[in-house]
């Protein structure tokens, strides 16, 4: 591996990303998956950060999911985006950050086509203010919420409590990065670092400490795919994907997985318990798998958030030997307790793979 | 074991890392011309048992070379040895006489 | 008084011509950027398909030029079109007056790691044709030798016939080349396996067709139908090649030790600098125009100006020469016709 080589493509794709006031919208699914991501992005970016972020509660999805699912046409999809942008823009904001990667990848679809077809554009136009009287601009700035976080990376590491650094042998933790797949392979300029090679998740690893690993399958999809896993016969197809992934990334032993999409780590996290069940075979130390985090997850823990307050208790595969490397401190019988310590109920723990 | 109602598909993918190569370098060392086909397809075209079994001389060939040997005998076994392939190949193989060859390399190995 | 003939490019077809034009009795002056003459193929080691040595080729020429005014390291500040002739000022500080110019500015490699998913400048292992060119002649890259050899990989058409790279041209010679560099390679590394992957092959040439049979049935290469998708690096430092093999209708994947990238030929980036000066007609493929592509190719539209070998195409090494005899024949013509 030529390290100069991939700095000369991550030069090459950098984009504009303003430093300060930002529209932001969540995504469908995040706050299911993994609920303590979205609410430690905006944590981190006003309270933390002191930037200004707004989110409203009017926004909706995006409809990437039908629309990838061929369930709605392009042009809905592009009036409910136009919507989304006449909220922004009645909040007074030019600047839009999504948490959802397919949101950012639709988002650049729909303002690239109407740049390519300006009749689109009008049509929607009318289409929106037909159905609902609204007018918008488009956002001055589009950014995925993740472009933020690698923005802000060398601030969140002066800022930070701990390093992604194993804490007895003072090596660096051996990290794979994954990135959804909407967020530059439809558009490699709009991405950090390109389509190839992409830098937003392995630039904030490299300003926290950790070394990242390129593995053969690495640009491999996780295996999500609307399609593949919303049809139960095309289950597993997408298992299989997720599974080859694993089997690629094994010799390198990696100590944790980071991911900047909603679906990836989902899936990255689950279908390890899945594959323990069926094949009995786990990736991580000691009968443990590999712990996946979202973005905003890793710099909670690294800024010293308490990882049950991270919602890390809601992951399948077992964070605590992560937190024990890193020398994190946490309460294993807090792990099962929620807001003001009410107890959330424990969940009965697999065979085929240890967590506690 | 849960019943989870689908499975980890096998991989469809040729991997050349895996290939055994060895009958195949036999049979090149007494037919050097089985490397030399361009798959034209000139002999599946023109063969009286393709239009009905699939039978073809290049994906025998193909298929032999890509370690896939059970597949290749499976479409050897429609062959009826007319010899028409070997009368329209450009390349002017004689593929009569490399299935044949096949037959003889590929049975001593598997002990029929 | 000898007629001025300004060949631009000390390449093989601006030697060539020159040469022919010293034995007609012309007095030739080469504008040449590089420090020596000989142009791309001096970077060579061996031609197909008689495995001719490209410095043979080159010194031969260079001996039958000798006698032209050569500037060398030196370019072409600006040339001003006067009544009936151009005035060429060099970088150098000197002016030409001449009513002939000779454009033969040749070609350049595709930047390989332009093609950013088959990893040239990020994987180790990932070598292009000149890399491998310069390593047959000087022997030395810690690549090759570092490396145990047991499986190589050729990819043709690295940014030709490829609009995603804006070449949509062929560039002709790679099929050949890889076939040359495969036999080449087998030679010194017997034992290794070596895939050449191909979308078509088009072997054209005079000799071109045995050279291929050799490869398969005397050197036993593997030749697979399909455009390789991507490239990655295992954790031993090798590059695991992904295609798909079109003729088995299969996904196909190999680790390899060496893979070498058949970086096509696209328009040298001078010869539009200086077709700007001069108000030449570039081509849609990038290359410059002929006045047609049948009968006029060394002629531009321009009267006075014209071309030979790989300014307007991609050529191989005989095309270049006999474009280049064909353009001092034309020049010829025009001078004893006092035009």
């Amino acid at each position: 591996m030529i390290y100069q080589g991939k700095q000369k493509i991550w030069s090459d794709y950098q984009k504009e990303i303003p430093d300060d006031h930002w529209y932001y919208v969540r995504s469908c699914i995040r706050q299911n998956f993994f609920p303590g991501s979205e609410r430690m992005f905006l944590e981190i970016c006003k309270d933390v950060l002191g930037k200004d972020f707004y989110e409203n509660e009017h926004h909706t999805t995006c409809g990437g999911i039908a629309y990838h699912c061929d369930t709605i046409p392009q042009e809905t999809a592009m009036t409910i985006v136009a919507r989304q942008f006449a909220l922004m823009t009645e909040a007074g904001y030019e600047n839009y950050v999504a948490s959802c990667i397919t949101s950012f990848g639709n988002y650049t679809e729909i303002l690239e086509t109407w740049n390519e077809f300006p009749e689109l554009e009008t049509r929607i136009r009318e289409m929106l203010w037909k159905a609902c009287r609204k007018e918008f601009n488009k956002p001055k700035y589009l950014a995925h919420s993740s472009d933020l976080i690698y923005k802000y990376r060398n601030e969140i590491a002066e800022k930070a409590a701990f390093r992604l650094v194993n804490k007895k042998t003072g090596e660096p933790l051996r990290v794979v990065e994954h990135i959804g797949c909407h967020y530059a392979k439809m558009f490699p300029s709009k991405g950090v670092g390109g389509a190839e090679y992409p830098y937003v998740l392995a630039g904030m690893i490299d300003a926290w400490g950790g070394e990242v690993i390129d593995y053969p399958e690495r640009r491999h999809c996780c295996g999500y795919g609307f399609r593949q896993y919303h049809v139960k016969a095309n289950r597993g197809y997408s298992l299989s994907n997720t599974h080859k992934k694993f089997e690629s990334m094994e010799p390198y032993k990696p100590d944790m997985i980071i991911t900047n999409c909603p679906g990836c780590p989902y899936f990255l996290d689950r279908w390890q318990y899945v594959i323990a069940e069926m094949e009995g075979k786990t990736y991580g130390q000691n009968g443990f798998g590999i712990p996946v985090f979202t973005y905003e997850e890793v710099a909670g823990l690294v800024l010293g958030y308490d990882p049950w307050d991270l919602g890390l208790q809601l992951h399948q595969v077992a964070v605590e030997p992560l937190l024990d490397k890193i020398g994190i401190e946490y309460s294993p019988e807090d792990k099962y307790k929620g807001l003001n310590k009410k107890d959330i109920m424990r969940p009965e723990l697999p065979a085929g793979i240890k967590c506690f | 074991m849960s019943i989870f109602g689908f499975r980890i598909s096998p991989s469809s993918a040729i991997n050349l890392d895996k290939v055994d190569r060895t009958r195949f370098e036999e049979l090149c060392r007494i037919e050097p011309d089985a490397m030399r086909c361009m798959a034209c397809g000139s002999c599946s075209a023109t063969c009286p048992a393709a239009t009905f079994s699939g039978m073809s001389v290049r994906k025998v060939l193909l298929n032999l070379q890509r370690g896939k040997e059970e597949e290749a005998f499976r479409l050897m076994s429609n062959c009826m040895l007319c010899g028409k392939c070997t009368m329209v190949c450009p390349r002017g193989i004689n593929t009569r006489h490399i299935i044949l060859s096949i037959c003889r390399i590929y049975e001593k190995e598997a002990g029929r | 008084m000898k007629e001025i003939v300004v060949i631009i490019g000390g390449g093989i077809a601006g030697l060539e011509a020159a040469s022919q034009l010293l034995k007609l009795g012309y007095s030739p002056i080469i504008i040449e950027k590089e420090d020596h003459l000989g142009g791309k193929v001096a970077n060579w080691h061996k031609l197909f398909p008689d495995m001719t040595p490209a410095k043979d080729i080159v010194d031969e020429l260079i001996a039958s030029s000798k006698d032209s005014n050569i500037f060398l390291n030196t370019e072409i500040s600006f040339i001003n079109r006067l009544q009936d002739s151009y005035n060429i000022k060099l970088s150098n500080g000197i002016s030409i007056m001449t009513k002939y110019i000779l454009c033969t500015t040749g070609f350049r490699l595709f930047e390989a790691e332009k093609k950013e998913e088959y990893g040239y400048g990020i994987y180790n292992q990932v070598i292009t044709n000149g890399d491998l060119e310069h390593w047959f002649n000087t022997g030395k890259d810690e690549r090759i030798e570092n490396s145990s050899m047991q499986a190589i990989g050729f990819v043709h058409c690295v940014g030709s016939r490829d609009e995603k790279a804006r070449n949509s041209q062929c560039s002709k010679v790679c099929c050949i080349t890889a076939i040359k560099q495969a036999i080449e390679l087998k030679e010194k590394f017997p034992d290794a396996q070596i895939y050449c992957f191909y979308m078509d092959l088009r072997l054209f040439g005079k000799k071109f067709e045995d050279f291929y049979i050799k490869a398969q049935k005397d050197y036993g290469i593997h030749f697979i139908r399909g455009r390789v998708s991507e490239v990655s690096e295992n954790i031993e430092g090798k590059v695991i090649v992904k295609a798909e093999d079109t003729l088995a209708g299969k996904p196909i994947k190999v680790t390899l030790d060496l893979l070498v990238l058949m970086s096509g030929m696209v328009c040298n980036p001078d010869t539009h600098k200086m077709a700007g000066m001069m108000a030449l007609q570039v081509d849609s493929d990038g290359f410059l125009k002929s006045h047609d592509n049948v009968f006029h190719i060394t002629s531009s539209t321009k009267k006075g100006i014209f071309y030979a070998g790989a300014c307007t195409g991609p050529k191989t090494v005989p095309e270049t020469l006999a474009e280049a005899r064909s353009a001092v024949l034309d020049i010829h013509s025009q001078i004893i016709s006092g035009q």
